[in-house]
Protein backbone atom coordinates (compact mmCIF):
# COMPACT_ATOMS: atom_id res chain seq x y z
CA UNK A 1 0.00 0.00 0.00
CA UNK A 2 1.47 3.40 -1.33
CA UNK A 3 0.43 6.43 0.65
CA UNK A 4 -2.74 7.43 0.16
CA UNK A 5 -5.04 10.19 0.75
CA UNK A 6 -8.94 9.37 2.27
CA UNK A 7 -11.80 11.21 3.11
CA UNK A 8 -12.19 9.00 6.71
CA UNK A 9 -9.85 6.66 8.62
CA UNK A 10 -11.91 4.88 11.64
CA UNK A 11 -9.48 3.16 13.62
CA UNK A 12 -11.66 -0.07 14.98
CA UNK A 13 -13.78 -2.06 13.14
CA UNK A 14 -16.50 -3.16 16.10
CA UNK A 15 -20.14 -2.09 15.73
CA UNK A 16 -18.77 1.54 16.46
CA UNK A 17 -16.55 1.79 13.04
CA UNK A 18 -19.17 -0.04 10.69
CA UNK A 19 -21.92 1.96 11.98
CA UNK A 20 -19.54 4.80 11.56
CA UNK A 21 -17.98 3.90 7.74
CA UNK A 22 -22.42 2.77 7.08
CA UNK A 23 -23.22 6.43 7.85
CA UNK A 24 -19.79 8.50 6.63
CA UNK A 25 -20.85 6.51 3.08
CA UNK A 26 -24.32 7.49 3.28
CA UNK A 27 -23.74 11.31 3.51
CA UNK A 28 -21.45 11.28 0.52
CA UNK A 29 -17.81 10.49 1.23
CA UNK A 30 -16.31 8.57 -1.27
CA UNK A 31 -12.77 6.76 0.05
CA UNK A 32 -13.15 5.21 3.79
CA UNK A 33 -10.87 3.25 5.37
CA UNK A 34 -11.28 0.94 8.33
CA UNK A 35 -8.29 -0.17 10.11
CA UNK A 36 -9.15 -3.37 12.38
CA UNK A 37 -6.43 -5.45 14.60
CA UNK A 38 -8.52 -8.70 14.47
CA UNK A 39 -9.31 -11.06 12.16
CA UNK A 40 -12.86 -9.85 11.32
CA UNK A 41 -14.79 -7.24 11.35
CA UNK A 42 -17.48 -6.80 14.59
CA UNK A 43 -15.62 -6.18 17.40
CA UNK A 44 -16.62 -7.46 21.14
CA UNK A 45 -19.88 -8.14 19.87
CA UNK A 46 -18.24 -11.40 18.02
CA UNK A 47 -18.30 -13.09 21.43
CA UNK A 48 -21.53 -12.11 22.90
CA UNK A 49 -23.42 -14.86 21.54
CA UNK A 50 -26.21 -13.89 23.49
CA UNK A 51 -29.32 -12.22 22.60
CA UNK A 52 -31.27 -8.93 23.65
CA UNK A 53 -28.91 -6.57 21.19
CA UNK A 54 -31.06 -4.66 18.35
CA UNK A 55 -34.51 -3.77 19.78
CA UNK A 56 -33.91 0.25 19.25
CA UNK A 57 -31.86 0.02 16.14
CA UNK A 58 -32.74 -2.82 13.96
CA UNK A 59 -36.45 -2.87 15.73
CA UNK A 60 -35.83 -6.96 16.26
CA UNK A 61 -33.78 -8.53 18.97
CA UNK A 62 -30.80 -9.96 17.83
CA UNK A 63 -27.31 -12.14 19.47
CA UNK A 64 -24.43 -9.80 19.04
CA UNK A 65 -23.04 -11.80 16.37
CA UNK A 66 -26.05 -11.15 14.62
CA UNK A 67 -26.15 -7.53 15.03
CA UNK A 68 -22.37 -7.55 14.12
CA UNK A 69 -23.86 -9.23 10.78
CA UNK A 70 -26.64 -6.46 10.44
CA UNK A 71 -23.47 -4.09 10.11
CA UNK A 72 -21.35 -5.53 8.51
CA UNK A 73 -23.50 -6.33 5.94
CA UNK A 74 -24.47 -2.52 5.11
CA UNK A 75 -20.94 -1.87 4.53
CA UNK A 76 -19.11 -5.12 3.01
CA UNK A 77 -19.69 -4.85 -0.82
CA UNK A 78 -19.39 -1.13 -1.41
CA UNK A 79 -16.48 0.20 -3.29
CA UNK A 80 -15.94 3.13 -1.34
CA UNK A 81 -15.66 1.52 1.69
CA UNK A 82 -12.32 -0.61 2.31
CA UNK A 83 -11.97 -2.76 5.82
CA UNK A 84 -8.01 -3.73 6.22
CA UNK A 85 -8.12 -6.79 8.63
CA UNK A 86 -5.41 -7.94 10.99
CA UNK A 87 -4.11 -4.55 11.00
CA UNK A 88 -3.10 -2.65 14.22
CA UNK A 89 -3.23 0.98 14.33
CA UNK A 90 0.47 1.97 15.88
CA UNK A 91 0.29 5.98 15.93
CA UNK A 92 -2.24 8.73 14.62
CA UNK A 93 -0.77 11.79 13.99
CA UNK A 94 -2.01 15.56 14.89
CA UNK A 95 -1.91 15.84 10.86
CA UNK A 96 -4.25 12.86 10.30
CA UNK A 97 -1.39 10.03 9.50
CA UNK A 98 -2.25 6.63 10.63
CA UNK A 99 0.46 4.32 10.77
CA UNK A 100 -0.57 0.73 10.92
CA UNK A 101 0.93 -2.99 10.58
CA UNK A 102 -0.13 -5.96 8.94
CA UNK A 103 1.19 -9.24 8.44
CA UNK A 104 -0.20 -8.69 4.50
CA UNK A 105 1.02 -4.96 3.97
CA UNK A 106 3.47 -4.66 6.60
CA UNK A 107 3.98 -1.24 7.46
CA UNK A 108 0.81 1.25 6.27
CA UNK A 109 1.31 5.39 6.58
CA UNK A 110 -2.18 6.33 4.95
CA UNK A 111 -3.22 9.59 5.81
CA UNK A 112 -7.33 11.46 6.51
CA UNK A 113 -9.01 14.37 5.63
CA UNK A 114 -10.73 13.01 8.93
CA UNK A 115 -10.26 10.59 11.42
CA UNK A 116 -12.65 8.75 13.96
CA UNK A 117 -11.67 7.11 16.63
CA UNK A 118 -13.48 3.48 17.77
CA UNK A 119 -11.26 1.57 19.42
CA UNK A 120 -13.76 0.60 21.98
CA UNK A 121 -13.06 -0.65 25.54
CA UNK A 122 -11.26 -3.24 27.52
CA UNK A 123 -11.63 -4.89 31.05
CA UNK A 124 -9.72 -4.05 34.09
CA UNK A 125 -7.52 -6.94 35.33
CA UNK A 126 -6.71 -8.13 38.48
CA UNK A 127 -4.68 -5.30 38.71
CA UNK A 128 -6.14 -2.78 38.94
CA UNK A 129 -8.58 -4.43 41.63
CA UNK A 130 -5.13 -5.78 43.66
CA UNK A 131 -6.24 -8.74 45.43
CA UNK A 132 -3.54 -10.04 47.16
CA UNK A 133 -2.28 -13.91 47.07
CA UNK A 134 0.05 -15.81 45.29
CA UNK A 135 -0.70 -15.43 41.30
CA UNK A 136 -2.12 -18.91 39.91
CA UNK A 137 -3.04 -20.09 37.01
CA UNK A 138 -7.50 -19.80 36.78
CA UNK A 139 -7.79 -16.22 36.90
CA UNK A 140 -9.45 -14.44 33.98
CA UNK A 141 -11.22 -11.65 33.17
CA UNK A 142 -14.83 -12.55 32.46
CA UNK A 143 -14.67 -11.35 28.85
CA UNK A 144 -11.37 -13.30 28.23
CA UNK A 145 -13.14 -16.55 29.35
CA UNK A 146 -16.36 -15.35 27.19
CA UNK A 147 -13.99 -15.34 24.08
CA UNK A 148 -12.28 -18.77 25.23
CA UNK A 149 -15.64 -20.54 25.97
CA UNK A 150 -17.98 -18.70 22.84
CA UNK A 151 -14.83 -18.23 19.89
CA UNK A 152 -12.05 -20.76 20.68
CA UNK A 153 -13.56 -24.11 21.88
CA UNK A 154 -12.15 -24.11 25.27
CA UNK A 155 -13.43 -23.59 28.74
CA UNK A 156 -11.51 -21.89 31.24
CA UNK A 157 -12.46 -24.10 34.31
CA UNK A 158 -15.08 -26.06 36.11
CA UNK A 159 -15.79 -24.54 39.30
CA UNK A 160 -16.49 -20.86 39.03
CA UNK A 161 -16.13 -17.57 41.19
CA UNK A 162 -17.48 -14.66 39.63
CA UNK A 163 -16.48 -10.97 41.16
CA UNK A 164 -18.33 -8.31 40.21
CA UNK A 165 -22.04 -8.62 38.89
CA UNK A 166 -21.80 -6.16 36.17
CA UNK A 167 -24.24 -7.77 32.86
CA UNK A 168 -20.83 -9.45 31.66
CA UNK A 169 -20.26 -11.18 34.87
CA UNK A 170 -23.93 -12.15 34.83
CA UNK A 171 -24.31 -13.41 31.17
CA UNK A 172 -20.81 -15.08 31.92
CA UNK A 173 -22.81 -16.89 35.19
CA UNK A 174 -25.12 -17.97 32.47
CA UNK A 175 -22.97 -19.34 30.06
CA UNK A 176 -20.48 -21.21 31.87
CA UNK A 177 -23.43 -22.91 33.99
CA UNK A 178 -24.76 -23.65 30.35
CA UNK A 179 -21.87 -25.32 29.43
CA UNK A 180 -21.76 -27.76 32.35
CA UNK A 181 -19.45 -25.73 35.05
CA UNK A 182 -20.52 -25.07 38.79
CA UNK A 183 -20.90 -21.11 39.44
CA UNK A 184 -20.53 -21.32 42.93
CA UNK A 185 -20.97 -17.42 43.65
CA UNK A 186 -21.46 -14.15 42.16
CA UNK A 187 -19.90 -11.25 44.78
CA UNK A 188 -20.44 -8.07 44.36
CA UNK A 189 -18.62 -4.90 46.31
CA UNK A 190 -21.44 -2.42 45.75
CA UNK A 191 -25.09 -2.51 47.92
CA UNK A 192 -26.80 -3.35 44.19
CA UNK A 193 -26.25 -5.63 41.05
CA UNK A 194 -24.13 -3.17 38.63
CA UNK A 195 -26.38 -5.36 35.90
CA UNK A 196 -29.62 -5.10 34.60
CA UNK A 197 -32.59 -6.46 36.31
CA UNK A 198 -33.46 -8.82 33.74
CA UNK A 199 -29.75 -10.48 34.00
CA UNK A 200 -29.99 -11.06 37.15
CA UNK A 201 -33.41 -13.05 36.71
CA UNK A 202 -32.52 -14.54 33.82
CA UNK A 203 -28.67 -15.06 34.21
CA UNK A 204 -28.83 -16.29 38.69
CA UNK A 205 -32.10 -16.37 39.21
CA UNK A 206 -32.81 -19.18 36.78
CA UNK A 207 -29.51 -21.41 38.06
CA UNK A 208 -30.04 -20.87 41.88
CA UNK A 209 -26.52 -19.29 41.61
CA UNK A 210 -25.79 -17.48 44.98
CA UNK A 211 -24.97 -13.44 44.65
CA UNK A 212 -23.39 -11.73 47.60
CA UNK A 213 -23.91 -8.07 47.87
CA UNK A 214 -21.52 -5.74 49.91
CA UNK A 215 -18.69 -8.51 49.54
CA UNK A 216 -15.31 -9.00 47.86
CA UNK A 217 -12.44 -11.00 47.55
CA UNK A 218 -9.62 -10.54 50.29
CA UNK A 219 -7.62 -13.55 49.20
CA UNK A 220 -6.87 -15.91 46.30
CA UNK A 221 -5.94 -19.25 47.25
CA UNK A 222 -4.01 -21.92 45.14
CA UNK A 223 -0.39 -22.09 44.10
CA UNK A 224 -0.22 -23.57 40.47
CA UNK A 225 -3.95 -23.06 40.18
CA UNK A 226 -6.75 -21.76 42.15
CA UNK A 227 -8.11 -23.65 44.99
CA UNK A 228 -10.64 -21.10 46.06
CA UNK A 229 -10.81 -17.85 47.56
CA UNK A 230 -11.52 -15.83 50.48
CA UNK A 231 -14.47 -13.69 50.86
CA UNK A 232 -15.60 -10.91 53.23
CA UNK A 233 -18.48 -8.49 53.92
CA UNK A 234 -17.49 -5.04 53.29
CA UNK A 235 -18.40 -1.91 54.99
CA UNK A 236 -20.11 1.67 54.14
CA UNK A 237 -16.46 2.51 52.77
CA UNK A 238 -16.37 -0.36 51.01
CA UNK A 239 -13.27 -2.14 53.30
CA UNK A 240 -13.91 -5.71 54.45
CA UNK A 241 -15.33 -6.37 57.87
CA UNK A 242 -12.57 -8.39 59.97
CA UNK A 243 -14.31 -11.85 61.49
CA UNK A 244 -16.95 -12.08 57.99
CA UNK A 245 -14.77 -13.74 56.31
CA UNK A 246 -15.55 -17.16 55.14
CA UNK A 247 -14.05 -19.19 51.94
CA UNK A 248 -15.47 -20.52 48.86
CA UNK A 249 -13.87 -24.03 46.52
CA UNK A 250 -13.28 -22.73 42.44
CA UNK A 251 -10.67 -23.84 40.34
CA UNK A 252 -11.41 -20.17 38.20
CA UNK A 253 -12.16 -16.86 39.52
CA UNK A 254 -13.34 -14.98 36.45
CA UNK A 255 -13.37 -10.77 37.25
CA UNK A 256 -15.80 -8.83 35.77
CA UNK A 257 -14.80 -5.51 37.69
CA UNK A 258 -15.61 -2.56 34.84
CA UNK A 259 -14.09 -1.55 31.47
CA UNK A 260 -11.57 1.42 30.53
CA UNK A 261 -11.63 3.10 27.25
CA UNK A 262 -8.70 1.96 25.34
CA UNK A 263 -7.03 5.59 24.25
CA UNK A 264 -3.50 5.01 24.09
CA UNK A 265 -3.99 6.22 20.76
CA UNK A 266 -5.91 9.18 21.78
CA UNK A 267 -3.48 9.87 24.73
CA UNK A 268 -1.06 9.72 21.58
CA UNK A 269 -2.57 12.60 20.05
CA UNK A 270 -2.57 14.81 23.09
CA UNK A 271 -6.55 15.16 22.73
CA UNK A 272 -8.32 16.97 25.84
CA UNK A 273 -9.88 13.94 27.78
CA UNK A 274 -12.54 13.73 30.30
CA UNK A 275 -11.21 12.48 33.93
CA UNK A 276 -14.89 10.65 34.96
CA UNK A 277 -15.46 9.01 31.55
CA UNK A 278 -11.94 8.32 30.76
CA UNK A 279 -12.63 9.28 27.17
CA UNK A 280 -12.35 11.88 24.52
CA UNK A 281 -14.01 15.11 25.19
CA UNK A 282 -16.30 15.47 22.59
CA UNK A 283 -19.26 18.11 20.77
CA UNK A 284 -22.29 17.14 19.84
CA UNK A 285 -20.49 15.78 16.29
CA UNK A 286 -18.29 13.34 17.87
CA UNK A 287 -15.35 15.68 17.27
CA UNK A 288 -12.67 15.85 19.96
CA UNK A 289 -10.30 18.90 20.95
CA UNK A 290 -8.23 18.39 17.44
CA UNK A 291 -10.45 19.60 14.15
CA UNK A 292 -11.03 16.30 11.90
CA UNK A 293 -10.42 14.34 14.61
CA UNK A 294 -13.77 12.20 15.97
CA UNK A 295 -14.59 10.32 18.39
CA UNK A 296 -17.70 7.60 18.69
CA UNK A 297 -18.89 4.67 20.98
CA UNK A 298 -16.78 2.75 23.99
CA UNK A 299 -14.03 4.55 23.63
CA UNK A 300 -15.95 8.22 24.67
CA UNK A 301 -17.63 6.40 27.30
CA UNK A 302 -18.66 3.01 28.25
CA UNK A 303 -22.36 2.46 27.13
CA UNK A 304 -24.23 -0.53 28.21
CA UNK A 305 -26.42 -0.73 24.65
CA UNK A 306 -24.60 -1.35 21.63
CA UNK A 307 -27.70 0.73 19.60
CA UNK A 308 -26.52 3.43 21.56
CA UNK A 309 -22.89 2.91 20.05
CA UNK A 310 -24.43 2.50 16.74
CA UNK A 311 -26.62 5.71 17.15
CA UNK A 312 -23.41 7.57 18.58
CA UNK A 313 -21.10 5.98 15.51
CA UNK A 314 -23.69 7.37 12.97
CA UNK A 315 -23.30 11.10 14.60
CA UNK A 316 -19.58 10.90 13.81
CA UNK A 317 -19.80 9.08 10.72
CA UNK A 318 -21.95 11.96 9.43
CA UNK A 319 -19.78 15.12 10.74
CA UNK A 320 -16.76 13.56 9.28
CA UNK A 321 -18.12 13.20 6.14
CA UNK A 322 -19.75 16.28 5.67
CA UNK A 323 -16.96 17.86 7.37
CA UNK A 324 -14.17 16.01 4.66
CA UNK A 325 -16.28 17.17 1.93
CA UNK A 326 -15.85 20.80 3.61
CA UNK A 327 -20.28 21.12 4.09
CA UNK A 328 -20.10 21.62 7.76
CA UNK A 329 -21.94 25.00 9.18
CA UNK A 330 -20.01 27.33 10.48
CA UNK A 331 -20.46 27.58 14.37
CA UNK A 332 -21.53 30.55 16.27
CA UNK A 333 -21.06 29.93 19.87
CA UNK A 334 -19.14 27.21 21.65
CA UNK A 335 -21.79 26.20 25.01
CA UNK A 336 -20.20 23.86 27.06
CA UNK A 337 -22.48 21.55 29.14
CA UNK A 338 -22.31 20.52 32.58
CA UNK A 339 -23.13 17.47 34.58
CA UNK A 340 -24.69 18.43 37.96
CA UNK A 341 -26.21 17.23 40.76
CA UNK A 342 -27.03 13.36 40.61
CA UNK A 343 -25.86 12.86 37.00
CA UNK A 344 -21.90 11.93 36.76
CA UNK A 345 -21.17 12.21 32.97
CA UNK A 346 -22.79 13.73 30.19
CA UNK A 347 -21.53 13.04 26.70
CA UNK A 348 -21.13 15.22 24.52
CA UNK A 349 -19.42 17.85 26.75
CA UNK A 350 -20.01 20.69 24.78
CA UNK A 351 -21.88 22.21 21.70
CA UNK A 352 -20.86 23.90 18.81
CA UNK A 353 -23.88 26.08 18.20
CA UNK A 354 -25.06 26.55 14.97
CA UNK A 355 -27.13 30.04 13.91
CA UNK A 356 -29.87 27.71 12.73
CA UNK A 357 -30.12 25.36 15.57
CA UNK A 358 -29.64 21.34 15.27
CA UNK A 359 -31.58 18.77 17.50
CA UNK A 360 -29.11 17.88 20.44
CA UNK A 361 -28.94 14.18 21.89
CA UNK A 362 -27.29 13.80 25.55
CA UNK A 363 -25.98 10.48 26.70
CA UNK A 364 -25.56 10.53 30.65
CA UNK A 365 -25.26 8.22 34.03
CA UNK A 366 -25.82 8.85 37.38
CA UNK A 367 -24.15 8.47 40.29
CA UNK A 368 -26.45 5.79 42.58
CA UNK A 369 -30.06 4.32 41.87
CA UNK A 370 -32.66 5.94 42.72
CA UNK A 371 -36.40 5.91 42.07
CA UNK A 372 -38.63 8.92 40.50
CA UNK A 373 -36.27 11.35 39.75
CA UNK A 374 -36.60 14.87 37.68
CA UNK A 375 -34.43 15.61 35.08
CA UNK A 376 -33.39 19.11 34.25
CA UNK A 377 -31.33 20.62 31.32
CA UNK A 378 -31.04 24.53 31.39
CA UNK A 379 -29.42 27.11 29.45
CA UNK A 380 -28.29 29.72 32.30
CA UNK A 381 -32.12 30.34 33.73
CA UNK A 382 -34.11 28.99 30.64
CA UNK A 383 -35.04 25.29 30.61
CA UNK A 384 -34.68 23.75 27.84
CA UNK A 385 -35.89 20.15 28.96
CA UNK A 386 -37.73 18.43 32.46
CA UNK A 387 -38.94 15.38 32.90
CA UNK A 388 -39.62 12.62 35.76
CA UNK A 389 -38.12 9.16 35.23
CA UNK A 390 -39.82 6.21 36.89
CA UNK A 391 -36.06 4.69 37.84
CA UNK A 392 -32.19 6.19 37.54
CA UNK A 393 -29.47 3.47 37.80
CA UNK A 394 -25.51 3.98 37.35
CA UNK A 395 -25.91 0.79 35.23
CA UNK A 396 -28.39 2.35 32.42
CA UNK A 397 -27.38 5.00 30.23
CA UNK A 398 -30.10 7.72 30.12
CA UNK A 399 -30.84 9.05 26.30
CA UNK A 400 -32.86 12.64 25.98
CA UNK A 401 -33.26 14.98 22.75
CA UNK A 402 -33.43 18.49 22.90
CA UNK A 403 -35.34 19.47 19.99
CA UNK A 404 -33.37 22.14 17.93
CA UNK A 405 -36.50 24.34 17.71
CA UNK A 406 -35.47 24.40 21.94
CA UNK A 407 -31.55 24.07 21.72
CA UNK A 408 -31.23 27.11 19.11
CA UNK A 409 -29.93 30.49 20.49
CA UNK A 410 -29.54 29.26 23.90
CA UNK A 411 -26.02 30.00 24.05
CA UNK A 412 -25.21 30.34 27.67
CA UNK A 413 -23.64 27.33 29.40
CA UNK A 414 -25.72 23.96 29.81
CA UNK A 415 -26.28 22.33 32.77
CA UNK A 416 -27.80 18.48 33.22
CA UNK A 417 -29.21 17.91 36.12
CA UNK A 418 -31.29 14.45 37.86
CA UNK A 419 -32.47 15.26 41.40
CA UNK A 420 -35.04 12.74 43.53
CA UNK A 421 -38.36 14.11 43.44
CA UNK A 422 -39.47 14.66 46.93
CA UNK B 1 -61.26 -19.22 49.33
CA UNK B 2 -57.83 -19.11 48.78
CA UNK B 3 -55.28 -15.61 48.40
CA UNK B 4 -51.88 -15.82 47.86
CA UNK B 5 -49.48 -12.69 46.13
CA UNK B 6 -46.42 -13.81 44.79
CA UNK B 7 -43.89 -11.39 43.48
CA UNK B 8 -41.54 -11.38 40.47
CA UNK B 9 -39.25 -9.44 38.12
CA UNK B 10 -40.58 -8.52 34.39
CA UNK B 11 -37.82 -9.30 32.09
CA UNK B 12 -39.21 -8.02 29.05
CA UNK B 13 -37.06 -5.15 28.60
CA UNK B 14 -34.31 -3.15 30.84
CA UNK B 15 -36.89 -1.19 33.41
CA UNK B 16 -37.67 -5.04 34.95
CA UNK B 17 -40.87 -4.29 36.22
CA UNK B 18 -41.79 -5.58 39.82
CA UNK B 19 -44.78 -7.11 39.51
CA UNK B 20 -47.14 -8.60 41.81
CA UNK B 21 -49.54 -11.09 40.95
CA UNK B 22 -52.39 -12.24 43.26
CA UNK B 23 -53.79 -15.97 42.78
CA UNK B 24 -57.12 -17.18 44.14
CA UNK B 25 -57.74 -20.60 44.09
CA UNK B 26 -55.19 -21.33 41.68
CA UNK B 27 -55.95 -18.80 39.17
CA UNK B 28 -54.19 -15.08 38.42
CA UNK B 29 -56.65 -12.71 39.14
CA UNK B 30 -54.71 -9.77 39.11
CA UNK B 31 -50.91 -8.09 38.58
CA UNK B 32 -49.96 -4.68 39.41
CA UNK B 33 -46.74 -2.93 38.88
CA UNK B 34 -46.33 -3.04 35.10
CA UNK B 35 -45.81 -0.03 33.14
CA UNK B 36 -46.98 -2.05 30.06
CA UNK B 37 -49.30 -4.67 28.94
CA UNK B 38 -46.41 -7.49 28.16
CA UNK B 39 -45.81 -7.32 32.15
CA UNK B 40 -49.29 -8.65 32.85
CA UNK B 41 -48.81 -11.18 29.61
CA UNK B 42 -45.49 -12.12 31.66
CA UNK B 43 -46.60 -12.76 34.87
CA UNK B 44 -49.30 -15.26 32.93
CA UNK B 45 -46.42 -16.97 30.86
CA UNK B 46 -43.67 -17.00 33.97
CA UNK B 47 -45.99 -18.59 36.71
CA UNK B 48 -47.93 -20.98 34.37
CA UNK B 49 -45.08 -22.35 31.73
CA UNK B 50 -41.92 -20.67 32.03
CA UNK B 51 -40.11 -19.92 28.79
CA UNK B 52 -36.88 -18.80 27.74
CA UNK B 53 -34.73 -17.96 24.68
CA UNK B 54 -31.29 -20.56 24.81
CA UNK B 55 -27.98 -19.24 23.11
CA UNK B 56 -24.77 -21.49 22.72
CA UNK B 57 -22.34 -22.68 19.97
CA UNK B 58 -21.53 -26.03 18.32
CA UNK B 59 -18.54 -27.04 17.07
CA UNK B 60 -18.16 -26.63 13.12
CA UNK B 61 -15.77 -27.85 10.74
CA UNK B 62 -13.86 -26.35 8.18
CA UNK B 63 -14.84 -22.91 9.17
CA UNK B 64 -12.80 -19.76 10.10
CA UNK B 65 -13.38 -20.48 13.92
CA UNK B 66 -14.24 -23.96 15.83
CA UNK B 67 -17.32 -22.96 17.15
CA UNK B 68 -20.19 -21.09 15.55
CA UNK B 69 -23.24 -19.35 17.59
CA UNK B 70 -26.57 -20.51 18.02
CA UNK B 71 -29.62 -19.12 19.16
CA UNK B 72 -33.43 -21.24 19.64
CA UNK B 73 -35.95 -19.79 17.20
CA UNK B 74 -38.41 -19.02 19.46
CA UNK B 75 -38.88 -19.63 23.08
CA UNK B 76 -38.16 -22.98 25.19
CA UNK B 77 -39.51 -24.33 28.21
CA UNK B 78 -37.29 -22.78 31.18
CA UNK B 79 -37.07 -26.27 32.62
CA UNK B 80 -35.94 -27.77 29.49
CA UNK B 81 -33.09 -25.40 28.50
CA UNK B 82 -30.32 -27.17 30.35
CA UNK B 83 -31.05 -30.50 28.34
CA UNK B 84 -31.07 -28.50 25.15
CA UNK B 85 -27.33 -26.90 25.88
CA UNK B 86 -25.74 -29.75 26.98
CA UNK B 87 -27.71 -31.51 23.48
CA UNK B 88 -25.86 -28.63 21.57
CA UNK B 89 -22.55 -29.85 23.13
CA UNK B 90 -22.81 -33.08 20.86
CA UNK B 91 -23.13 -31.62 17.53
CA UNK B 92 -21.01 -30.32 15.52
CA UNK B 93 -21.55 -29.08 11.47
CA UNK B 94 -19.42 -28.25 8.85
CA UNK B 95 -19.24 -24.80 6.88
CA UNK B 96 -19.63 -22.98 4.97
CA UNK B 97 -23.04 -21.57 7.33
CA UNK B 98 -25.14 -18.82 6.79
CA UNK B 99 -27.13 -16.88 9.66
CA UNK B 100 -30.36 -18.70 9.86
CA UNK B 101 -29.55 -22.37 8.93
CA UNK B 102 -30.88 -24.62 10.88
CA UNK B 103 -28.27 -26.25 13.10
CA UNK B 104 -30.35 -28.34 14.94
CA UNK B 105 -33.72 -29.31 13.88
CA UNK B 106 -36.78 -30.32 16.59
CA UNK B 107 -34.63 -29.83 19.65
CA UNK B 108 -35.52 -32.55 21.90
CA UNK B 109 -38.53 -33.02 20.09
CA UNK B 110 -40.11 -29.50 21.85
CA UNK B 111 -40.64 -28.57 18.07
CA UNK B 112 -38.44 -25.44 18.00
CA UNK B 113 -35.21 -25.61 15.81
CA UNK B 114 -31.87 -24.55 16.77
CA UNK B 115 -30.05 -21.92 14.44
CA UNK B 116 -27.15 -20.39 13.63
CA UNK B 117 -26.82 -16.93 14.53
CA UNK B 118 -23.83 -15.28 12.17
CA UNK B 119 -22.17 -16.51 8.67
CA UNK B 120 -19.34 -18.67 8.90
CA UNK B 121 -17.27 -19.41 5.66
CA UNK B 122 -15.63 -22.26 4.90
CA UNK B 123 -11.28 -22.02 4.55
Amino acid sequence: MGEQLYDIIIVGGGPAGLSAAYSAWQNGAKKILVLERDREAGGILQQCIHNGFGLHHFKEELTGPGYAQRCYDLVKDKPEIEILVDTMVLNVGEDKTVTAVSPKHGLINVHGKTIILTMGCRERTRGAIRIPGYRPAGVFTAGAAQRMVNMEGYLPGKKIVILGSGDIGLIMARRMSLEGCKVQAVLEICPFSNGLTRNMVQCLYDYNIPLHLSHTITAIHGKDRVTGVTVAKVDDHMQPIPGTEFDIECDTLLLSVGLIPENELSRGLGLAMHPLTNGPIVDQHRETSIPGIFAAGNVVHVHDLVDFVSEEAEIAGKYAALKAQDQITPEVADVKIEAIDEVRTCVPQHVRAAAEGETIRLFMRVRKPMKKVRLTVKSGDDTLLTKVLPVAKPSEMIAVNIPADKAKGHHADWTVSVKEEA
Amino acid sequence: MSVETKQLNCINCPLGCLLTVTITDGNITNVTGNTCPRGEKYAHQELTNPQRMLTSTVRIEGGELPLLPVVSKTTLPKGKILDCAAALRNVTIQAPVKTGDVVAANILGLGVDIIASRDMDKI
